[in-house]
């Protein structure tokens, strides 16, 4: 649960996700459900030239489970407070 | 898109699934579950390659299992038409690793 409350603290930010197809997307985090599914709007995918496959697409669901990595903001992670919520959590409280 | 949730907000809407494998079926969203397994009405597949423009092929009533669905783009009509397909030249897209 700790990182679908992280990601819900980042709504309304604006974040690149890149696909396990190699495939980045860019765009304003809109919503964020259990399964860490993202929905993104305003969305342009990173190399358009290279993958036109998304031309006409301006807001997307993007499923959890092909997410390879999520680009957040650089203001976006206050580490120090995600490390001591991680470790809570791996001590199971 | 408006709703927080699923895909709620795009049911009768053309919508352009891009699949694990690399495919891309484009569609009206006539249903959906917990686990994106998806009804699409209408729908046609997208062929890139890099050969000759995108073809499109007539595919009907899909449903697309969840497991497979890579991601669900919301399509924009008036960009949609404004898109000469048959100029597009482009790779497939590759396939999901995981």
């Amino acid at each position: 649960m700790l990182f679908f409350s992280y990601f819900k603290d980042l709504v309304g930010r604006e974040v690149t996700v890149e696909l396990k197809n190699d495939l980045a997307i860019r765009g304003t985090l809109h919503s964020v459900d259990q399964y860490l599914n993202i929905k993104l709007e305003n969305t342009r995918v990173v190399d358009q030239d290279k993958y036109p496959h998304m031309l006409s697409v301006r807001n997307c669901f993007i499923r959890g489970s092909v997410v390879r990595y999520v680009q957040l903001p650089p203001d976006g992670v206050d580490v120090d407070l995600l490390h001591d919520a991680t470790r809570r959590e791996a001590r199971g409280g | 898109m408006s709703g927080g949730l699923g895909l709620e907000s795009l049911v009768d809407q053309q919508i352009s699934v891009i699949t694990n494998d690399g495919r891309n079926i484009v569609g009206v969203l006539k249903g959906f579950d917990q686990a994106t397994n998806i009804i699409l009405d209408e729908s046609h597949e997208r062929v890139y390659s890099t050969k000759e423009g995108v073809q499109q092929h007539v595919l009907g009533l899909y449903i697309i299992r969840g497991d497979n669905i890579s991601v669900v783009g919301e399509i924009d009509e008036e960009l949609d038409a404004g898109l000469d397909f048959s100029a597009l030249r482009a790779h497939p897209l590759k396939p999901v690793i995981h």
